[in-house]
């Protein structure tokens, strides 16, 4: 085994042209960037959790990650290889080794295929007919836990969380080194969701899978995520071990969407750090810090002048003035 | 939503599912009146032969003009020739075409479509010209402009219906595949290394071709009446072949005395304009109920 | 006073594979000036509920017994379409999971609100004031500006508070609200929980709550009721269902939710088994299949069993089930 990291992307940037020819030429500015220099590495094994708002680039990241989406510029290396140099087979083995989940587990299964055909899909993309297609069909079923009758049915026959077990036995058919999952639960009742999470825990323990997981559900990512990193504008704001940012946030964004979760107890105090205002548009990206716009702790400097990104504890973060450590958010919000 | 969802499951797999379609057809009113006149015609048609007891173009001039009688069901023309015989192989030339037009028209529109709708942007722009130009050409001017070019003749009448045909089937292929080309299981099979081909014809064909089958049934009475119209301005079928346009025209000329050659060029017409339409709409209804309702 | 009281309730859906049975004798209760929130998982039974409530049955949808009382007179199952229309909108109001639902994509925000109040005699003038009024109450910044906008103009968020206005804004006696939050993030999500909890005690309307986000009923509901496959297993204050639940399905379904774990489970819960198919209902007690306390007694379907208050379960073993949480 190499001592490179199994993914490592640095400084990536995404850009989405809008507008036409004509605002082109009326000088506006036609591109967005959805991501905009993000950096993180993804050792073996390792489950790493992105989360954001929507529009704050997570899913973008993840399809720059799989090539679905070019990336503008920075690099992306996997098990040590630049994706941009690779050519087309390249690609193709490339794709047996990271495998995609995507949000809508019926809609990402084609609606015409029956779950044999869907499963057996990834053999007939990667020409492995050596193996005998039915078995491999019900070895497929049996990981994912449905019953072998399951191979006659169509998506839309099935539930949501039948259709996302599908959509994991799809992803892991041809043992994959990393699985990028986008909102893996989301639409799943909870009770769906705990098996997922179950299902997906085990297959990593068992394949010694990597997985990158995009999701909005902070609940999701304590109980999968070894590492997280919270996004804004297309920007990590935070980075670090999941357990120690739940413990003590310390960029005021991660807070809030800490505290911004319900939680199933009626007598339980919110202290929530409200957060004013919509997400600033890409087009008009605040100065400075880009989330002074909506910060509660805000200072002169925070609109002037861009926060460096500095490490504390196990976690990188980018603000001028990080919550403290010792104290719970919500308490520093108490007393300012 | 969810509930709804397990409400309407359908009990088993689509295709499979040609027993409840043909039992729902039989249903409606209209429907199973539809499926009875095309059945007739397309039973006539092929066996139209052995049916008439006349060749089609046999000329007997001691008979012109004759009425309906038992000799002849349905009467004879100008030249004598039997018009029931001429009504069959008529409806035989009609079909030939329609069916013929629609099916070389779906061929055409679907590839274009698919490329139009998956391929570059400067193609599908390119596409797009094309079938602007092509439709807002009127059917008749596109007709008389070919026939003078080629002459009058069953090839002529099928070249003109499928270009006319092919932008409209094209655009609506090409809408639906720029909807599913981010949809994400075509993202799914993307990500999984799936070539162009394999996601054109395994994950978005089948998915687009339902509706354009519809409105393809749809326009076999279209098709069968174009055909008619040419022919009656002697711009299709070259006689002596029978055709149900040139019919009328024979009989236009003498409405007066022989009102009957009319009355056989003309009812087979209706007849299958409004078997198809009737076995089109039902066809619509079952397999997309919304549409019915909003309207 | 009760604003809506569904008694007894059940629906049947006629599918090609057999009648289903969707809604069986459904009892709740929304008092005036409550917020009573409904949880349940895919397939409970709350989409035909509220499409029961509204008129809205699906064609092959029929109610076989029972009645839903609105403000104690009218039974809305025997109204006619007109004073049904006359009661949707006006006196009982919705706002759904995707508030473009609500909107008309071509038509400005004022203009939808000055027709909401057809029936009113007011001015133009006067019909726009209160459109203001009621847009400032949901905190749209700038109100009188926007009147003008177009839906797309506003965000995510923004737009399911100006269908929560448009909503509101004939003072409705009861506000049905389906999953408003579920596709919005989770700070808006609070947001607009917060908002709710501000306009209904403003207005003083009860609120029937849909979601299936168990922390989103705890903060927003006083009272709460728990469906499972067609059936009302459990109802009661949210302090009591949440503190105590007596249900088996509810336990199971509380101890489910990834918010009640405060750190990393290597094994999360689950409800073992599948929802039952509602073409072949069992018998007894809805549940059964899937219970540890299952006996001969489930074989019955059991009553609904007062445990203490207004809080009732549809368990025939509603006294073992107390005490420590499942």
């Amino acid at each position: 085994m190499t001592t490179e990291p199994l993914l490592a992307v640095s400084n990536l940037r995404v850009r989405f042209r809008i507008g036409g020819v004509i605002s082109a030429l009326a000088g506006r500015l036609t591109e967005i960037e959805a991501v905009a220099g993000v950096g993180f590495t993804l050792e073996r094994g390792q489950t790493l959790a992105l989360v954001g708002e929507s529009g704050s680039g997570k899913t973008t990241l993840a399809r720059a990650v799989n090539g679905l989406q070019p990336a503008a510029s920075g690099s992306i290396r996997f098990e040590g290889r630049e994706l941009g140099n690779f050519s087309n087979a390249g690609w193709k083995s490339l794709r047996r080794k990271i495998s995609m989940m995507f949000q809508d587990p019926v809609g990402s299964l084609s609606p015409r295929l029956s779950v044999r055909s869907l499963l057996a899909e990834p053999f007939a993309i990667h020409g492995l007919s050596g193996r005998s297609l039915n078995a491999e069909v019900e070895r497929l079923l049996a990981l994912v836990g449905l019953p072998r009758d399951f191979a006659d049915r169509y998506p839309h026959q099935l539930s949501g969380g039948q259709a996302r077990r599908v959509g994991v036995a799809r992803a892991v058919a041809l043992d994959p080194v990393l699985i990028i999952a986008d909102e893996p639960t989301a639409g799943l009742d909870v009770s769906i969701q705990g098996e997922v999470l179950n299902l997906l825990n085990s297959l990593r323990d068992r394949m010694g899978l990597s997985m990158l997981i995009i999701t909005h559900n902070l609940h999701v990512v304590r109980q999968i995520a070894d590492r997280m990193a919270v996004m804004y504008l297309g920007r990590f704001v935070e980075e670090g071990e999941t357990e120690a940012i739940f413990q003590a946030p310390r960029h005021p964004y991660t807070a809030a969407l800490l505290s911004a979760n319900p939680e199933p107890d009626p007598d339980k105090v919110h202290n929530r750090i409200a957060l004013p205002a919509d997400v600033p548009s890409l087009l008009d990206r605040p100065s400075g810090c880009e989330f002074h716009t909506r910060c509660p702790f805000a200072q002169d400097i925070c609109a002037g002048q861009v926060p460096a990104s500095s490490a504390l504890g196990t976690s990188r973060l980018t603000c001028h003035f990080p919550l403290d450590a010792g104290t719970r958010a919500v308490k520093t919000i108490a007393t300012t | 939503m969810s509930d709804q969802a397990l409400v309407n499951q359908p009990p088993r797999r689509r295709f499979a599912a040609i027993g409840p379609i043909f039992r729902r057809i039989v249903r409606e009113p209209l429907g199973a009146f539809g499926l009875i006149l095309v059945v007739i015609v397309v039973f006539s048609a092929l066996f139209a032969d052995v049916i008439a007891s006349y060749p089609p173009t046999k000329l007997s001039p001691a008979e012109r003009f004759a009425p309906a009688s038992f000799q002849h069901l349905l009467g004879t023309d100008h030249l004598g020739r039997d018009l029931f015989s001429r009504v069959l192989h008529g409806g035989r030339i009609a079909l030939a075409i329609a069916l013929g037009a629609t099916g070389l028209s779906l061929a055409g529109g679907i590839l274009l479509g698919l490329i139009a709708g998956y391929g570059p942007r400067w193609l599908d722009n390119l596409l797009l010209l094309l079938f602007d130009a092509i439709k807002s050409f009127p059917t008749v001017m596109l007709a008389l402009a070919l026939v003078t070019l080629t002459g009058p003749s069953l090839l002529a009448v099928l070249a003109v219906v499928v270009l006319v045909n092919v932008p409209g089937y094209a655009r609506i292929i090409r809408t639906q595949t720029l909807v599913l080309k981010s949809a994400e299981h075509v993202m799914a099979a993307r990500s999984m290394g799936a070539g162009t081909a394999r996601i054109l014809a395994v994950h978005i064909l089948p998915n687009v071709i339902g509706p354009i089958l519809i409105l393809a049934s749809m326009d076999i009475p279209v098709v069968v009446a174009i055909e008619a119209g040419l022919s009656f301005l002697g711009l299709g079928v070259r006689p002596p072949l029978p055709s149900w346009g040139a019919i009328l025209n024979d009989g236009f000329v003498n409405i007066r005395d022989s009102y009957w050659i009319v009355v056989a060029g003309g009812v087979p017409i209706i007849l299958t304009t409004l078997g198809f339409t009737f076995l089109g709409e039902t066809l619509r209804d079952v397999f997309d109920p919304r549409l019915k309702r909003r309207q | 006073m009760t604003i809506l009281d569904v008694k007894d309730l059940s629906v049947d859906f006629v599918t090609e594979t057999g009648t289903l049975q969707a809604l069986r004798k459904v009892n709740l209760a929304v008092p005036a000036n409550r917020i009573v929130g409904v949880v349940g998982e895919s397939g409970c039974g709350k989409s035909t509920l509220i499409n029961t409530v509204l008129g809205l049955l699906a064609e092959n949808g029929a109610v076989t017994s029972g009645e839903i009382l609105f403000e104690g007179q009218s039974d809305l199952v025997h109204l006619d379409a007109n004073g049904m229309r006359a009661l949707r909108g006006q006196k009982i109001a919705t706002v759904f999971q995707d508030p473009m639902g609500a909107l008309n994509p071509v038509l400005s925000v004022g203009r939808q609100m000055r027709d909401i109040q057809y029936r009113s005699a007011l001015s133009r003038k006067e019909k726009d004031a209160r459109s203001i009024e009621m847009l400032r109450k949901v905190r749209i910044p700038d109100p009188e500006r926007r009147l003008a906008q177009f839906p797309h103009e506003f965000s995510g968020g923004m737009k399911q508070r100006i269908a929560i206005a448009m909503a509101l804004l004939m003072q409705p006696s009861l506000l049905i609200a389906d999953e408003p939050t579920t596709a919005l993030d989770a700070t808006l999500e609070v947001a607009i929980i917060e908002l709710l909890k501000d306009l209904q005690q403003q207005i003083g309307c009860s609120v029937l709550f849909i979601s299936h986000h168990l922390g989103v009923i705890a903060e927003l509901c006083d009272d709460m009721i728990v469906m499972y496959a067609g059936e009302v297993v459990e109802h009661g204050s949210t302090r009591d269902i949440f503190h105590n639940a007596r249900h088996p399905y509810t336990k199971k379904l509380l101890a489910c939710d990834p918010a009640r774990l405060s750190r990393r489970e290597p094994q999360l819960p689950t409800i073992p088994g599948t929802l039952p198919d509602l073409r072949d209902r069992p018998k007894g007690c809805i549940f059964q299949a899937r219970c540890e306390f299952t006996d001969e007694a489930c074989a019955e379907m059991p009553p609904d069993i007062p445990v203490g208050g207004a809080h009732v379960t549809r368990c025939w073993h509603a006294g073992k089930t107390t005490g420590a949480r499942a």
